[in-house]
Protein backbone atom coordinates (compact mmCIF):
# COMPACT_ATOMS: atom_id res chain seq x y z
CA UNK A 1 0.00 0.00 0.00
CA UNK A 2 1.16 3.54 -0.55
CA UNK A 3 -0.51 6.85 0.12
CA UNK A 4 -1.18 9.21 -2.77
CA UNK A 5 -0.44 12.91 -2.48
CA UNK A 6 -4.19 13.55 -2.41
CA UNK A 7 -4.60 11.18 0.54
CA UNK A 8 -1.82 12.96 2.44
CA UNK A 9 -3.50 16.30 1.77
CA UNK A 10 -6.86 14.87 2.81
CA UNK A 11 -5.60 13.61 6.20
CA UNK A 12 -3.68 16.86 6.76
CA UNK A 13 -6.99 18.65 6.27
CA UNK A 14 -8.80 16.24 8.61
CA UNK A 15 -6.07 16.84 11.23
CA UNK A 16 -6.31 20.63 10.67
CA UNK A 17 -2.64 21.04 9.81
CA UNK A 18 -2.00 23.46 6.97
CA UNK A 19 0.36 21.73 4.55
CA UNK A 20 1.87 23.12 1.36
CA UNK A 21 2.25 20.86 -1.65
CA UNK A 22 6.02 20.58 -1.20
CA UNK A 23 5.57 19.70 2.48
CA UNK A 24 2.93 17.13 1.52
CA UNK A 25 5.37 15.54 -0.93
CA UNK A 26 8.08 15.17 1.74
CA UNK A 27 5.49 13.88 4.20
CA UNK A 28 4.23 11.39 1.62
CA UNK A 29 7.70 9.85 1.36
CA UNK A 30 8.08 9.58 5.13
CA UNK A 31 4.59 8.20 5.69
CA UNK A 32 5.03 5.56 3.01
CA UNK A 33 8.26 4.42 4.66
CA UNK A 34 6.44 4.16 7.97
CA UNK A 35 3.48 2.32 6.45
CA UNK A 36 5.85 -0.18 4.91
CA UNK A 37 6.90 -1.00 8.47
CA UNK A 38 3.28 -1.08 9.65
CA UNK A 39 2.22 -3.39 6.80
CA UNK A 40 4.08 -6.28 8.49
CA UNK A 41 0.95 -6.58 10.63
CA UNK A 42 -1.17 -7.60 7.69
CA UNK A 43 0.54 -10.99 7.34
CA UNK A 44 -0.69 -12.06 10.78
CA UNK A 45 -3.87 -14.07 11.16
CA UNK A 46 -5.67 -12.53 14.12
CA UNK A 47 -9.06 -14.15 13.58
CA UNK A 48 -10.74 -14.70 16.93
CA UNK A 49 -8.25 -12.54 18.89
CA UNK A 50 -9.95 -10.04 21.15
CA UNK A 51 -8.61 -6.50 20.52
CA UNK A 52 -6.68 -5.15 23.53
CA UNK A 53 -7.39 -1.48 24.13
CA UNK A 54 -5.72 -1.24 27.48
CA UNK A 55 -3.05 -2.95 29.56
CA UNK A 56 -5.41 -3.94 32.33
CA UNK A 57 -8.84 -4.98 31.18
CA UNK A 58 -10.59 -2.55 33.47
CA UNK A 59 -14.11 -1.27 33.34
CA UNK A 60 -14.64 2.45 33.58
CA UNK A 61 -14.67 3.61 37.16
CA UNK A 62 -17.64 5.76 38.19
CA UNK A 63 -17.64 8.49 40.81
CA UNK A 64 -20.36 10.17 42.81
CA UNK A 65 -22.14 12.97 41.00
CA UNK A 66 -20.78 15.64 43.31
CA UNK A 67 -18.94 18.94 42.84
CA UNK A 68 -15.26 18.38 43.62
CA UNK A 69 -13.52 21.20 41.76
CA UNK A 70 -13.31 24.82 42.77
CA UNK A 71 -13.86 27.71 40.35
CA UNK A 72 -10.48 28.49 38.81
CA UNK A 73 -11.73 30.11 35.61
CA UNK A 74 -9.53 33.19 35.93
CA UNK A 75 -6.37 31.12 36.38
CA UNK A 76 -7.21 28.82 33.49
CA UNK A 77 -8.16 31.66 31.17
CA UNK A 78 -5.00 33.58 31.99
CA UNK A 79 -3.09 31.18 29.71
CA UNK A 80 -5.52 31.50 26.77
CA UNK A 81 -4.46 33.45 23.68
CA UNK A 82 -7.54 35.69 23.75
CA UNK A 83 -10.43 36.01 26.21
CA UNK A 84 -13.07 38.58 27.05
CA UNK A 85 -15.62 38.65 29.86
CA UNK A 86 -14.80 35.06 30.78
CA UNK A 87 -15.19 33.81 27.21
CA UNK A 88 -12.62 32.40 24.78
CA UNK A 89 -12.43 34.53 21.65
CA UNK A 90 -12.22 32.92 18.19
CA UNK A 91 -12.97 34.22 14.68
CA UNK A 92 -16.65 34.72 13.96
CA UNK A 93 -18.32 31.51 12.74
CA UNK A 94 -21.95 32.68 12.42
CA UNK A 95 -22.71 35.86 10.50
CA UNK B 1 28.47 15.55 47.54
CA UNK B 2 27.17 15.66 43.96
CA UNK B 3 27.88 11.95 43.48
CA UNK B 4 26.04 10.91 46.64
CA UNK B 5 23.08 8.56 46.54
CA UNK B 6 19.63 9.71 47.63
CA UNK B 7 20.06 7.73 50.85
CA UNK B 8 23.37 9.46 51.58
CA UNK B 9 21.85 12.86 50.82
CA UNK B 10 18.91 12.04 53.05
CA UNK B 11 21.26 11.08 55.88
CA UNK B 12 23.34 14.24 55.39
CA UNK B 13 20.21 16.39 55.56
CA UNK B 14 18.91 14.55 58.64
CA UNK B 15 22.29 14.91 60.38
CA UNK B 16 22.35 18.64 59.50
CA UNK B 17 25.64 18.21 57.68
CA UNK B 18 24.11 20.25 54.90
CA UNK B 19 20.85 22.15 54.50
CA UNK B 20 18.48 21.73 51.59
CA UNK B 21 19.20 25.33 50.57
CA UNK B 22 22.93 24.58 50.44
CA UNK B 23 22.39 21.33 48.55
CA UNK B 24 19.98 22.94 46.09
CA UNK B 25 22.41 25.82 45.54
CA UNK B 26 25.18 23.32 44.81
CA UNK B 27 23.14 21.77 42.01
CA UNK B 28 21.77 25.08 40.70
CA UNK B 29 25.32 26.41 40.40
CA UNK B 30 26.35 23.27 38.56
CA UNK B 31 23.40 23.64 36.20
CA UNK B 32 24.34 27.28 35.55
CA UNK B 33 27.88 26.21 34.70
CA UNK B 34 27.32 23.05 32.66
CA UNK B 35 23.82 23.27 31.20
CA UNK B 36 24.67 25.72 28.38
CA UNK B 37 26.72 22.93 26.81
CA UNK B 38 24.47 19.95 27.59
CA UNK B 39 21.05 21.62 27.20
CA UNK B 40 19.44 19.20 29.63
CA UNK B 41 17.25 21.83 31.30
CA UNK B 42 14.84 24.09 29.43
CA UNK B 43 13.60 25.94 32.51
CA UNK B 44 15.41 26.77 35.72
CA UNK B 45 13.84 29.04 38.32
CA UNK B 46 16.35 29.63 41.07
CA UNK B 47 14.00 31.57 43.34
CA UNK B 48 11.29 28.92 43.18
CA UNK B 49 13.74 26.10 43.85
CA UNK B 50 15.33 27.92 46.77
CA UNK B 51 11.91 28.70 48.24
CA UNK B 52 11.06 24.99 48.11
CA UNK B 53 14.42 24.23 49.73
CA UNK B 54 13.69 26.71 52.54
CA UNK B 55 10.32 25.05 53.12
CA UNK B 56 12.06 21.68 53.20
CA UNK B 57 14.60 22.96 55.72
CA UNK B 58 11.71 24.12 57.89
CA UNK B 59 10.18 20.63 57.73
CA UNK B 60 13.54 19.08 58.55
CA UNK B 61 13.91 21.41 61.55
CA UNK B 62 10.35 20.73 62.73
CA UNK B 63 10.78 16.98 62.51
CA UNK B 64 8.00 16.57 59.92
CA UNK B 65 10.29 15.58 57.06
CA UNK B 66 9.84 12.46 54.96
CA UNK B 67 12.74 10.29 53.77
CA UNK B 68 13.48 12.49 50.73
CA UNK B 69 12.48 15.92 52.06
CA UNK B 70 14.93 18.55 50.89
CA UNK B 71 16.51 16.50 48.10
CA UNK B 72 16.59 18.26 44.74
CA UNK B 73 15.32 16.49 41.61
CA UNK B 74 14.83 17.37 37.94
CA UNK B 75 11.36 17.16 36.39
CA UNK B 76 10.73 16.15 32.81
CA UNK B 77 8.98 19.06 31.12
CA UNK B 78 5.94 16.89 30.38
CA UNK B 79 4.64 17.37 33.93
CA UNK B 80 2.48 20.41 34.59
CA UNK B 81 3.80 22.28 37.61
CA UNK B 82 1.89 25.29 38.90
CA UNK B 83 3.68 28.53 38.12
CA UNK B 84 6.33 26.78 36.03
CA UNK B 85 6.64 27.06 32.28
CA UNK B 86 5.61 23.64 30.99
CA UNK B 87 6.52 23.20 27.32
CA UNK B 88 6.53 19.46 26.54
CA UNK B 89 9.45 20.32 24.23
CA UNK B 90 7.10 22.14 21.83
CA UNK B 91 6.71 25.59 20.34
CA UNK B 92 2.99 24.97 20.92
CA UNK B 93 3.54 25.32 24.68
CA UNK B 94 6.69 27.46 24.71
CA UNK B 95 4.94 30.15 26.77
CA UNK B 96 2.54 27.95 28.74
CA UNK B 97 2.80 28.57 32.48
CA UNK B 98 0.80 25.79 34.08
CA UNK B 99 -2.04 26.89 36.38
CA UNK B 100 -2.01 23.54 38.19
CA UNK B 101 0.18 20.68 39.39
CA UNK B 102 0.31 17.19 37.92
CA UNK B 103 -0.43 14.61 40.60
CA UNK B 104 3.18 13.39 40.46
CA UNK B 105 4.43 16.95 41.03
CA UNK B 106 1.96 17.56 43.85
CA UNK B 107 2.99 14.35 45.59
CA UNK B 108 6.69 15.07 45.19
CA UNK B 109 6.42 18.69 46.34
CA UNK B 110 3.63 18.83 48.91
CA UNK B 111 3.83 15.31 50.33
CA UNK B 112 7.46 14.20 49.94
CA UNK B 113 9.05 17.65 50.23
CA UNK B 114 11.36 17.18 47.24
CA UNK B 115 12.82 20.29 45.65
CA UNK B 116 12.45 20.73 41.88
CA UNK B 117 15.58 22.10 40.21
CA UNK B 118 13.82 22.82 36.94
CA UNK B 119 12.22 21.27 33.88
CA UNK B 120 14.20 19.03 31.58
CA UNK B 121 14.38 19.00 27.81
CA UNK B 122 12.61 16.25 25.89
CA UNK B 123 11.54 15.19 22.44
CA UNK B 124 8.50 17.22 21.38
CA UNK B 125 5.41 15.73 23.07
CA UNK B 126 7.66 12.76 23.98
CA UNK B 127 7.80 11.66 20.33
CA UNK B 128 11.37 10.65 19.63
CA UNK B 129 14.28 8.46 20.68
CA UNK B 130 17.13 10.99 20.48
CA UNK B 131 15.85 14.25 21.98
CA UNK B 132 16.42 15.89 18.60
CA UNK B 133 12.75 16.71 17.99
CA UNK B 134 12.70 19.23 20.87
CA UNK B 135 11.81 22.80 19.89
CA UNK B 136 14.54 23.86 22.34
CA UNK B 137 17.38 22.10 20.57
CA UNK B 138 18.97 18.71 21.11
CA UNK B 139 20.39 17.50 24.42
CA UNK B 140 23.96 16.26 24.35
CA UNK B 141 25.04 13.00 25.89
CA UNK B 142 27.44 13.74 28.79
CA UNK B 143 29.48 10.66 27.80
CA UNK B 144 30.19 12.10 24.36
CA UNK B 145 28.89 15.54 23.48
CA UNK B 146 28.65 14.63 19.78
CA UNK B 147 26.08 11.93 20.58
CA UNK B 148 22.41 11.81 21.52
CA UNK B 149 21.30 11.05 25.09
CA UNK B 150 18.35 9.01 23.82
CA UNK B 151 14.77 10.03 24.19
CA UNK B 152 12.27 11.11 24.86
CA UNK B 153 13.42 11.67 28.47
CA UNK B 154 16.85 12.74 27.17
CA UNK B 155 17.09 15.90 29.25
CA UNK B 156 16.36 14.00 32.47
CA UNK B 157 18.92 11.35 31.53
CA UNK B 158 21.64 13.85 30.66
CA UNK B 159 20.91 15.90 33.79
CA UNK B 160 21.44 12.91 36.09
CA UNK B 161 24.41 11.54 34.10
CA UNK B 162 26.18 14.93 34.34
CA UNK B 163 25.14 15.15 38.02
CA UNK B 164 23.17 18.33 37.42
CA UNK B 165 20.57 16.56 39.56
CA UNK B 166 20.77 13.50 41.83
CA UNK B 167 17.66 11.99 40.22
CA UNK B 168 14.88 12.87 37.80
CA UNK B 169 11.42 11.98 36.62
CA UNK B 170 10.81 10.55 33.19
CA UNK B 171 7.92 9.12 31.21
CA UNK B 172 7.89 6.04 29.04
CA UNK B 173 5.42 5.37 26.22
CA UNK B 174 7.62 3.11 24.08
CA UNK B 175 10.96 3.18 25.89
CA UNK B 176 11.42 6.85 26.80
CA UNK B 177 12.77 6.13 30.29
CA UNK B 178 14.68 2.92 29.57
CA UNK B 179 16.41 3.84 26.30
CA UNK B 180 17.90 7.17 27.51
CA UNK B 181 18.84 5.49 30.81
CA UNK B 182 20.74 2.88 28.76
CA UNK B 183 22.48 5.48 26.60
CA UNK B 184 23.51 7.63 29.60
CA UNK B 185 24.52 4.89 32.08
CA UNK B 186 21.55 5.33 34.40
CA UNK B 187 19.02 3.17 36.15
CA UNK B 188 15.46 3.86 35.01
CA UNK B 189 12.18 2.19 35.76
CA UNK B 190 8.88 2.22 33.88
CA UNK B 191 6.25 0.95 36.32
CA UNK B 192 3.24 -1.22 35.55
CA UNK B 193 0.68 0.81 33.62
CA UNK B 194 -1.71 2.45 36.10
CA UNK B 195 0.64 2.59 39.08
CA UNK B 196 1.64 6.26 38.66
CA UNK B 197 -1.07 8.84 37.99
CA UNK B 198 -1.17 10.40 34.53
CA UNK B 199 -3.09 13.47 35.73
CA UNK B 200 -1.28 16.60 34.61
CA UNK B 201 1.24 14.60 32.59
CA UNK B 202 0.75 15.90 29.06
CA UNK B 203 -0.77 13.00 27.14
CA UNK B 204 0.92 11.33 24.18
CA UNK B 205 -0.60 7.81 23.96
CA UNK B 206 -2.85 7.42 26.96
CA UNK B 207 -3.03 3.62 27.03
CA UNK B 208 0.79 3.41 27.10
CA UNK B 209 2.11 6.50 28.92
CA UNK B 210 3.61 5.84 32.33
CA UNK B 211 5.89 7.96 34.53
CA UNK B 212 8.82 6.63 36.51
CA UNK B 213 12.15 7.44 38.16
CA UNK B 214 15.60 7.86 36.54
CA UNK B 215 18.59 7.83 38.86
CA UNK B 216 22.08 6.46 39.44
CA UNK B 217 21.00 3.21 41.10
CA UNK B 218 18.11 0.85 41.73
CA UNK B 219 18.03 1.94 45.34
CA UNK B 220 17.63 5.60 44.31
CA UNK B 221 14.87 4.60 41.88
CA UNK B 222 13.04 2.66 44.61
CA UNK B 223 13.12 5.65 46.97
CA UNK B 224 11.95 8.05 44.29
CA UNK B 225 9.22 5.69 43.08
CA UNK B 226 7.88 5.60 46.65
CA UNK B 227 7.05 9.30 46.30
CA UNK B 228 5.38 8.99 42.86
CA UNK B 229 2.87 6.15 43.08
CA UNK B 230 -0.64 5.84 44.46
CA UNK B 231 -4.28 5.82 43.44
CA UNK B 232 -5.61 9.04 41.94
CA UNK B 233 -9.30 9.81 41.42
CA UNK B 234 -8.27 12.21 38.66
CA UNK B 235 -6.80 9.52 36.42
CA UNK B 236 -9.49 7.17 35.14
CA UNK B 237 -6.94 4.37 34.63
CA UNK B 238 -5.21 4.77 37.98
CA UNK B 239 -5.18 1.50 39.90
CA UNK B 240 -6.52 1.39 43.44
CA UNK B 241 -3.99 -0.81 45.22
CA UNK B 242 -2.49 -0.85 48.72
CA UNK B 243 0.60 1.36 49.12
CA UNK B 244 3.95 -0.41 48.72
CA UNK B 245 7.48 0.28 49.89
CA UNK B 246 9.39 -0.38 46.67
CA UNK B 247 12.66 -0.60 48.59
CA UNK B 248 11.44 -3.41 50.86
CA UNK B 249 12.96 -6.28 48.88
CA UNK B 250 16.18 -4.65 47.63
CA UNK B 251 18.55 -6.88 49.56
CA UNK B 252 16.90 -10.25 49.04
CA UNK B 253 19.33 -12.85 47.69
CA UNK B 254 18.83 -13.96 44.10
CA UNK B 255 19.38 -17.69 44.68
CA UNK B 256 16.75 -19.60 42.74
CA UNK B 257 15.73 -16.62 40.59
CA UNK B 258 14.67 -17.82 37.14
CA UNK B 259 15.74 -15.40 34.40
CA UNK B 260 14.01 -15.77 31.04
CA UNK B 261 16.05 -14.99 27.94
CA UNK B 262 13.73 -14.37 24.99
CA UNK B 263 15.40 -15.83 21.94
CA UNK B 264 14.00 -12.98 19.82
CA UNK B 265 16.09 -10.48 21.83
CA UNK B 266 19.30 -12.42 21.24
CA UNK B 267 19.21 -12.72 17.48
CA UNK B 268 20.28 -10.37 14.75
CA UNK B 269 19.50 -6.69 15.00
CA UNK B 270 21.58 -6.06 18.11
CA UNK B 271 25.16 -4.82 17.89
CA UNK B 272 27.79 -7.40 18.87
CA UNK B 273 29.35 -5.15 21.50
CA UNK B 274 25.99 -4.56 23.21
CA UNK B 275 25.34 -8.30 23.12
CA UNK B 276 28.75 -9.04 24.67
CA UNK B 277 27.97 -6.77 27.64
CA UNK B 278 24.55 -8.39 28.06
CA UNK B 279 26.07 -11.88 27.98
CA UNK B 280 28.58 -10.83 30.65
CA UNK B 281 25.69 -9.60 32.79
CA UNK B 282 23.99 -12.99 32.43
CA UNK B 283 27.14 -14.69 33.73
CA UNK B 284 27.20 -12.28 36.66
CA UNK B 285 23.59 -13.20 37.48
CA UNK B 286 24.49 -16.88 37.35
CA UNK B 287 27.25 -16.17 39.88
CA UNK B 288 24.62 -14.51 42.06
CA UNK B 289 22.63 -17.73 42.10
CA UNK B 290 20.13 -17.15 39.31
CA UNK B 291 19.34 -19.72 36.65
CA UNK B 292 18.52 -18.90 33.06
CA UNK B 293 15.90 -20.38 30.80
CA UNK B 294 15.24 -19.67 27.15
CA UNK B 295 11.77 -18.27 26.54
CA UNK B 296 10.06 -17.00 23.42
CA UNK B 297 8.13 -13.85 22.55
CA UNK B 298 7.17 -14.96 19.04
CA UNK B 299 5.20 -11.82 18.18
CA UNK B 300 7.76 -9.31 19.44
CA UNK B 301 8.80 -8.41 15.88
CA UNK B 302 5.29 -7.00 15.47
CA UNK B 303 5.57 -4.64 18.43
CA UNK B 304 7.08 -1.73 16.48
CA UNK B 305 4.47 -1.93 13.66
CA UNK B 306 1.56 -2.24 16.12
CA UNK B 307 2.95 0.56 18.28
CA UNK B 308 3.20 2.91 15.28
CA UNK B 309 -0.52 2.46 14.74
CA UNK B 310 -1.75 2.57 18.34
CA UNK B 311 0.47 5.40 19.65
CA UNK B 312 -0.18 7.77 16.70
CA UNK B 313 -3.91 6.99 16.81
CA UNK B 314 -4.06 7.98 20.47
CA UNK B 315 -1.76 10.95 19.86
CA UNK B 316 -3.87 12.33 17.02
CA UNK B 317 -6.83 12.34 19.39
CA UNK B 318 -4.92 13.73 22.40
CA UNK B 319 -3.19 16.47 20.43
CA UNK B 320 -6.44 17.72 18.87
CA UNK B 321 -6.75 19.86 22.03
CA UNK B 322 -3.96 22.13 20.76
CA UNK B 323 -6.05 24.44 18.61
CA UNK B 324 -4.98 27.92 19.68
CA UNK B 325 -8.14 28.54 21.71
CA UNK B 326 -7.68 27.67 25.39
CA UNK B 327 -3.91 27.62 25.87
CA UNK B 328 -0.65 27.59 24.02
CA UNK B 329 0.39 29.02 20.70
CA UNK B 330 -1.96 30.78 18.28
CA UNK B 331 -0.86 31.74 14.77
CA UNK B 332 -0.40 35.51 14.49
CA UNK B 333 -2.42 35.80 11.28
CA UNK B 334 -5.46 33.85 10.14
CA UNK B 335 -8.85 34.18 8.47
CA UNK B 336 -11.64 31.82 9.48
CA UNK B 337 -11.77 29.63 12.59
CA UNK B 338 -10.74 26.62 10.51
CA UNK B 339 -7.84 28.61 9.09
CA UNK B 340 -6.80 29.57 12.63
CA UNK B 341 -6.70 25.91 13.67
CA UNK B 342 -4.78 24.81 10.58
CA UNK B 343 -2.18 27.60 10.76
CA UNK B 344 -1.77 27.33 14.54
CA UNK B 345 -1.13 23.59 14.30
CA UNK B 346 1.10 23.91 11.23
CA UNK B 347 3.29 26.48 12.98
CA UNK B 348 3.09 25.13 16.54
CA UNK B 349 3.98 21.47 15.92
CA UNK B 350 7.31 20.15 14.65
CA UNK B 351 7.75 17.66 11.80
CA UNK B 352 7.76 14.44 13.85
CA UNK B 353 4.64 15.38 15.80
CA UNK B 354 2.83 16.25 12.56
CA UNK B 355 3.87 12.93 11.03
CA UNK B 356 2.44 11.00 13.95
CA UNK B 357 -0.79 13.00 13.98
CA UNK B 358 -1.22 12.25 10.28
CA UNK B 359 -0.56 8.53 10.75
CA UNK B 360 -3.11 8.53 13.55
CA UNK B 361 -5.69 10.43 11.54
CA UNK B 362 -5.23 7.97 8.69
CA UNK B 363 -5.44 4.72 10.65
CA UNK B 364 -8.56 5.95 12.43
CA UNK B 365 -10.25 7.20 9.27
CA UNK B 366 -13.22 5.57 7.62
CA UNK B 367 -12.34 2.41 5.75
CA UNK B 368 -8.95 1.89 7.43
CA UNK B 369 -9.94 1.47 11.07
CA UNK B 370 -10.32 -2.33 10.96
CA UNK B 371 -7.24 -2.99 8.85
CA UNK B 372 -4.95 -0.87 11.01
CA UNK B 373 -6.28 0.12 14.40
CA UNK B 374 -8.20 -3.04 15.26
CA UNK B 375 -5.49 -5.25 13.78
CA UNK B 376 -2.89 -3.45 15.92
CA UNK B 377 -5.02 -3.98 19.02
CA UNK B 378 -5.34 -7.68 18.24
CA UNK B 379 -1.56 -7.94 17.84
CA UNK B 380 -1.22 -6.10 21.13
CA UNK B 381 -3.19 -8.93 22.72
CA UNK B 382 -0.89 -11.52 21.12
CA UNK B 383 2.15 -9.70 22.46
CA UNK B 384 0.68 -9.53 25.98
CA UNK B 385 -0.17 -13.25 25.76
CA UNK B 386 3.43 -14.03 24.78
CA UNK B 387 4.67 -12.39 27.98
CA UNK B 388 2.08 -14.22 30.08
CA UNK B 389 3.27 -17.52 28.60
CA UNK B 390 6.94 -16.64 29.16
CA UNK B 391 6.32 -15.73 32.80
CA UNK B 392 5.11 -19.28 33.43
CA UNK B 393 8.74 -20.38 33.02
CA UNK B 394 10.61 -17.45 34.60
CA UNK B 395 10.44 -14.67 37.19
CA UNK B 396 12.01 -11.87 35.19
CA UNK B 397 12.93 -11.42 31.55
CA UNK B 398 16.35 -10.08 30.59
CA UNK B 399 17.83 -8.69 27.39
CA UNK B 400 19.38 -5.58 25.85
CA UNK B 401 17.56 -2.26 26.34
CA UNK B 402 18.66 -0.76 23.05
CA UNK B 403 20.21 -2.43 20.00
CA UNK B 404 23.11 0.06 19.96
CA UNK B 405 24.97 2.49 22.18
CA UNK B 406 24.37 6.25 21.83
CA UNK B 407 24.39 7.28 18.17
CA UNK B 408 25.69 10.53 16.70
CA UNK B 409 23.55 13.66 16.70
CA UNK B 410 21.89 13.83 13.30
CA UNK B 411 22.70 10.21 12.41
CA UNK B 412 19.09 9.00 12.33
CA UNK B 413 17.23 12.30 12.29
CA UNK B 414 16.37 12.15 8.58
CA UNK B 415 15.00 8.61 8.64
CA UNK B 416 11.99 8.13 10.93
CA UNK B 417 11.91 4.34 10.49
CA UNK B 418 15.56 3.91 11.59
CA UNK B 419 14.80 6.07 14.62
CA UNK B 420 11.72 3.99 15.48
CA UNK B 421 13.79 0.81 15.44
CA UNK B 422 15.87 2.18 18.37
CA UNK B 423 12.98 0.99 20.52
CA UNK B 424 12.61 -2.59 19.24
CA UNK B 425 13.29 -4.12 22.66
CA UNK B 426 11.32 -1.68 24.80
CA UNK B 427 8.01 -1.16 22.98
CA UNK B 428 6.49 -4.60 23.61
CA UNK B 429 6.68 -3.93 27.37
CA UNK B 430 4.49 -0.82 27.00
CA UNK B 431 1.99 -2.63 24.79
CA UNK B 432 1.61 -5.31 27.45
CA UNK B 433 1.59 -2.74 30.29
CA UNK B 434 4.37 -4.52 32.20
CA UNK B 435 7.04 -2.94 34.41
CA UNK B 436 10.51 -2.65 32.86
CA UNK B 437 13.91 -1.31 33.87
CA UNK B 438 17.22 -0.47 32.31
CA UNK B 439 20.42 -0.77 34.33
CA UNK B 440 24.05 -0.12 33.33
CA UNK B 441 25.88 -3.34 32.38
CA UNK B 442 29.09 -2.26 30.71
CA UNK B 443 30.68 -0.13 28.04
CA UNK B 444 31.40 -0.42 24.36
CA UNK B 445 33.83 2.02 22.80
CA UNK B 446 33.57 4.19 25.91
CA UNK B 447 29.78 4.38 25.68
CA UNK B 448 27.34 2.89 28.20
CA UNK B 449 25.35 -0.27 27.51
CA UNK B 450 21.96 -0.85 29.15
CA UNK B 451 20.50 -4.14 30.36
CA UNK B 452 16.73 -4.44 30.27
CA UNK B 453 14.82 -6.29 32.98
CA UNK B 454 11.10 -6.93 32.56
CA UNK B 455 8.87 -8.13 35.36
CA UNK B 456 5.34 -9.42 35.63
CA UNK B 457 2.54 -6.99 36.52
CA UNK B 458 3.24 -5.17 39.82
CA UNK B 459 6.68 -6.77 40.19
CA UNK B 460 8.46 -3.42 40.60
CA UNK B 461 9.91 -4.34 44.01
CA UNK B 462 11.23 -7.61 42.60
CA UNK B 463 12.77 -5.88 39.55
CA UNK B 464 14.46 -3.35 41.84
CA UNK B 465 15.79 -6.22 43.94
CA UNK B 466 17.18 -7.97 40.87
CA UNK B 467 18.80 -4.71 39.75
CA UNK B 468 20.12 -3.81 43.22
CA UNK B 469 21.84 -7.16 43.82
CA UNK B 470 23.61 -6.80 40.48
CA UNK B 471 24.67 -3.27 41.44
CA UNK B 472 26.12 -4.57 44.72
CA UNK B 473 28.29 -6.94 42.70
CA UNK B 474 29.29 -4.58 39.86
CA UNK B 475 30.32 -0.94 39.58
CA UNK B 476 29.11 -0.03 36.08
CA UNK B 477 26.42 2.22 37.55
CA UNK B 478 29.03 4.16 39.52
CA UNK B 479 31.09 5.13 36.45
CA UNK B 480 30.80 8.81 35.61
CA UNK B 481 31.56 10.67 32.39
CA UNK B 482 34.91 12.47 32.35
CA UNK B 483 35.45 16.19 32.03
CA UNK B 484 32.34 17.39 33.86
CA UNK B 485 33.67 18.24 37.32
Amino acid sequence: MSLTLEQVQRIAHLARIETSESEALTTQGHLNGIFQLIEQMQAVDTAGVEPMAHAQDLSQRLRDDAVTETDRRAAYQAVAPETEAGLYLVPKVIE
Amino acid sequence: MIHNSLKQLSQALAAKEISSVELTTLYLDRIARLNPEINAFVTVDRDKSLQMAQDADARLAAGTAGPLTGIPVAQKDIFCAEGWTTTCGSKMLANFVSPYDATVIRKMHAEAGLVSLGKTNMDEFAMGSSNETSYFGPVKNPWDLSRVPGGSSGGSAAAVAARLAPAATGTDTGGSIRQPAALCNLTGLKPTYGVVSRYGMIAFASSLDQAGPMAASAEDCALLLNTMTGFDERDSTSLDRPAEDYARALDQPLAGLRIGLPREFFGEGCSAEVMAAVQAAIREYEKLGATTVEVSLPNSHLSVPAYYVIAPAEASSNLSRFDGVRYGYRAPEYGSLDDMYAKTRAQGFGAEVKRRILIGAYVLSHGYYDAYYLQAQRIRRLIANDFAEAFKACDVILGPTSPSTAFKLGEKAADPVQMYLSDIYTIAVNLAGLPGMSIPCGFAGGLPVGLQLVGNYFAEAQLLNVAHRYQLATDWHQRRPAGLD
